[in-house]
């Protein structure tokens, strides 16, 4: 994983949204522009450039009890707006495991 | 089965009221993410893609079903209705709440589990053969041995804080099932001209980003000196070992840096500085463990019991039997291994139904044990014969019969990046996939043994390296790619395996492993040459222009 630390000097190639676990019960949230966080990505704050990812990932951080292992994330932002994750690993995290759950099959 | 004491009993209970404890000054943002981190991972609980990961020790692999149905009433009552077992003898579960932990610790430690040395730089729980006490011909049963150094190791402030995690395995079968090789650690138990019990020491084995086999450093050390010979190897690992860098950190480093001579002299020297009496082991000691590891009354059977002989006529049956049925050391019963790999599963997952289903079967047919072994399979250790049929029956209802044990769909693999936040690829999907490709259990027979383990990047917790193929997902440019081995082994001629060649794309790779099948099958000279021995004998050249010819 990622470390906050490690992502110092951050750069960014694209639309970006803060992404962290949610501290009681583990599950994937996203940073809203309302300071809180959401596990909804169309609810994400997204940041287009290094200073605002940098000021979104440091109000994160400090948001400890909230969620924990905030890091900056790839998105895709369609034309209609509609907000994607940027990678297979943010998809993963955004819609679960790629196989079916021993449980449910 | 073995019986805890008051003392481990008072202490698995004293660790959850901390826990919860903990996790309450956590929520309540007394305890910072920083200041908490380490005191989940002291009890098992990492953070992965969509949650929580707790994971709980199952020491030298042996469940009494009480403690099976234990873990099936987390699964269900805490997580999403299973459970994953892993290849060093824990289960581990995916979909864990934090603030709920403290409450499945509390309920696991009613029936004596907890996840302490499950994580952190500590000595991990000492795995062994999931065949201890019941396979012929083993010398002595390696958990007793296992136990002595879990009591003497568990929260002992010199192993609490090494530089690096500590992985202890031990053997004492010709036949190497605990994997010893690949551990930091090793011991083969052996008997010397006297009779006497001790242990072969082997040191520095690891996979990982820098795979060692283990070398041997002593070929004899005696029983009751092999906690002051541990304890000499730990000493001379602090002493050296590199905190400043953590993929340097293991033990298997040192010992390549410093050569197999230099440390073998420096831990004897250590050794013979700290050996004095008081570090030796009584025999008393020895033989109040031994006392609380109990065996079934074992009845008097024939060794080929009528029901045995009918059901023969069933190939379904003799399908399984072949494959899942070992010779035990006592006439007339058998070591059952359970497949943990349905055609089209995830390895090693178990749901909360099968394991309550289990543990009542383990109950009727089993003396009330079962076993986990590394291959993310589980053993029932004590069927009598002519049980074996209705148990089969029974089994195959569960979904827990599929004859393949040791064979291609046998495979060991790791979460990968459908559940671990470290991964750079899938493995699951991989192994689903092969599992598919090759469930014909027909065509599995005739290729024989040949294992696959899979793993979604370098830290390798699925083995590949030492996979007879192995499967090692890498992202590149956003993708997944995965790296061939062949040649690997985990046994008791332990090697790792060799690349054969640039690695290949999520789709191709089922495909890529068809044709390194085809091409054993048409170069093994007979039937009898397993897949290894074509690799040993031909090495990977012809194996290399299969898969890379057309592509
Ligand atoms: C899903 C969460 C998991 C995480 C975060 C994780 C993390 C790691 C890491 C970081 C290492 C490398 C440590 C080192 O080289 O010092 C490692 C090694 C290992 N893991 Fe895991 N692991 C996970 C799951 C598993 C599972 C499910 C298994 C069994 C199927 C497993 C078995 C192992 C083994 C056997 C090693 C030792 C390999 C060696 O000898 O270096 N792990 N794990
Ligand atoms: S090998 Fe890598 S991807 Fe697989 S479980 Fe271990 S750390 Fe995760």
């Amino acid at each position: 994983m990622t470390s906050p630390l490690e992502q110092k000097k951050i750069k960014i190639a694209g639309p970006s949204v803060v992404t962290a676990n949610r501290t009681w019960d583990g599950i994937v949230v996203y940073r809203t522009a309302a300071k809180s966080w959401s596990a909804d990505l169309s609810e994400a704050a997204i940041v287009r450039n290094s200073d605002e990812a940098k000021a979104l990932l440091a109000e994160s951080v400090a948001d400890d009890v909230g969620a924990i292992g905030p890091y900056i994330a790839p998105v895709q932002v369609g034309a209609d707006g509609k907000v994607q994750p940027g990678n297979l690993r943010e998809q993963i995290r955004r819609s679960g495991v790629t196989i079916g759950q021993p449980a449910q099959v | 089965m073995y019986a805890y004491d008051e003392i481990d009993r008072t202490l698995v209970n004293e660790r959850v009221s901390e826990f919860r404890d903990q996790v309450k000054r956590r929520l309540s943002g007394e305890l910072t993410e920083d200041e908490f981190k380490i005191l989940r991972l002291q009890n098992g609980v990492y953070l992965q893609l969509h949650a929580y990961m707790f994971r709980v020790a199952i020491p030298y692999g042996t469940l009494a079903t009480n403690q099976l149905r234990a873990l099936a009433h987390v699964a269900r009552k805490y997580d999403r209705g299973y459970g994953h077992f892993t290849t060093r003898q824990n289960i581990q579960f995916n979909w864990i709440k934090l603030a709920e932990l403290p409450d499945a610790l509390a309920d696991l430690a009613k029936v004596g589990i907890h996840a302490m040395q499950t994580s952190g730089n500590n000595m991990r729980n000492v795995t062994s053969d999931q065949w201890a006490g019941v396979a012929p011909g083993e010398i002595e049963d390696p958990r007793i041995w296992s136990e002595l150094i879990r009591q003497h190791t568990t929260l002992h402030p010199e192993f609490s804080f090494l530089p690096r995690k500590f992985k202890i395995a031990i053997t004492a079968s010709d036949h190497d099932r605990a994997a010893i090789k690949i551990h930091d650690i090793g011991l083969r138990l052996i008997k010397n001209e006297k009779g006497e019990t001790g242990f072969e020491v082997l040191v520095g084995g690891g996979l990982g980003r820098t795979p060692f086999i283990a070398k041997t450093i002593k070929h004899f050390v005696h029983g009751r000196d092999i906690l002051s010979y541990i304890e000499a190897i730990l000493r001379v690992y602090n002493q050296y070992g590199r905190r400043d860098n953590i993929y340097k950190a293991r033990i298997k480093i040192l010992v390549h840096e410093l050569g197999i001579e230099k440390f073998s002299r420096e831990v004897e020297d250590e050794w013979q500085h700290i050996r004095n009496p008081s570090l030796q082991i009584d025999d008393e000691v020895i033989e109040d463990i031994r006392s609380r590891f109990t065996y079934p009354a074992y009845e008097k059977l024939p060794h080929m019991p009528d029901e045995l002989r009918q059901a023969a006529a069933d190939p379904d049956f003799e399908a399984w039997r072949k494959n899942s049925v070992a010779p035990h050391k006592v006439q007339g019963y058998s070591i059952v291994t359970i497949s943990l790999k349905p055609t089209g599963g995830p390895p090693g997952d178990a749901t909360a139904e099968q394991m309550d289903a289990l543990a009542d079967l383990v109950d009727k047919y089993s003396f009330g044990e079962i076993r986990v072994g590394h291959e993310q399979n589980l053993a029932l250790p004590h069927v009598a014969k002519r049980d074996l049929p209705a148990l089969w029956k029974a089994l195959d209802k569960l979904g827990l019969a599929t004859p393949n044990v040791n064979l291609i769909t046998d495979i060991i693999a790791c979460p990968g990046l459908d559940y671990c936040s470290l991964a750079n690829a899938r493995s699951i999907p991989i192994a689903q996939e092969l599992t598919r490709r090759f469930a014909n259990h027909e065509l599995a027979n005739l290729i024989g043994r040949l294992h696959i383990n899979i793993s979604g990047c370098i830290n390798a917790c699925g083995h590949h390296h030492v996979g007879h193929i192995g499967i090692l997902g890498v992202e590149k440019n956003g993708e997944e790619v995965y790296q061939i081995t062949i040649g690997g082994r985990a046994d008791e001629n332990a090697a790792l395996g060799t690349l054969i060649g640039p690695g290949v794309k999520f789709d191709e790779v089922a495909d890529v492993v068809e044709d390194i099948v085809e091409a054993y099958l048409a170069l093994r000279e007979r039937p009898e040459e397993l897949f290894m021995d074509t690799v040993r004998r031909l090495g990977v050249e012809p194996f290399k222009e299969r898969v890379y010819a057309t592509r």
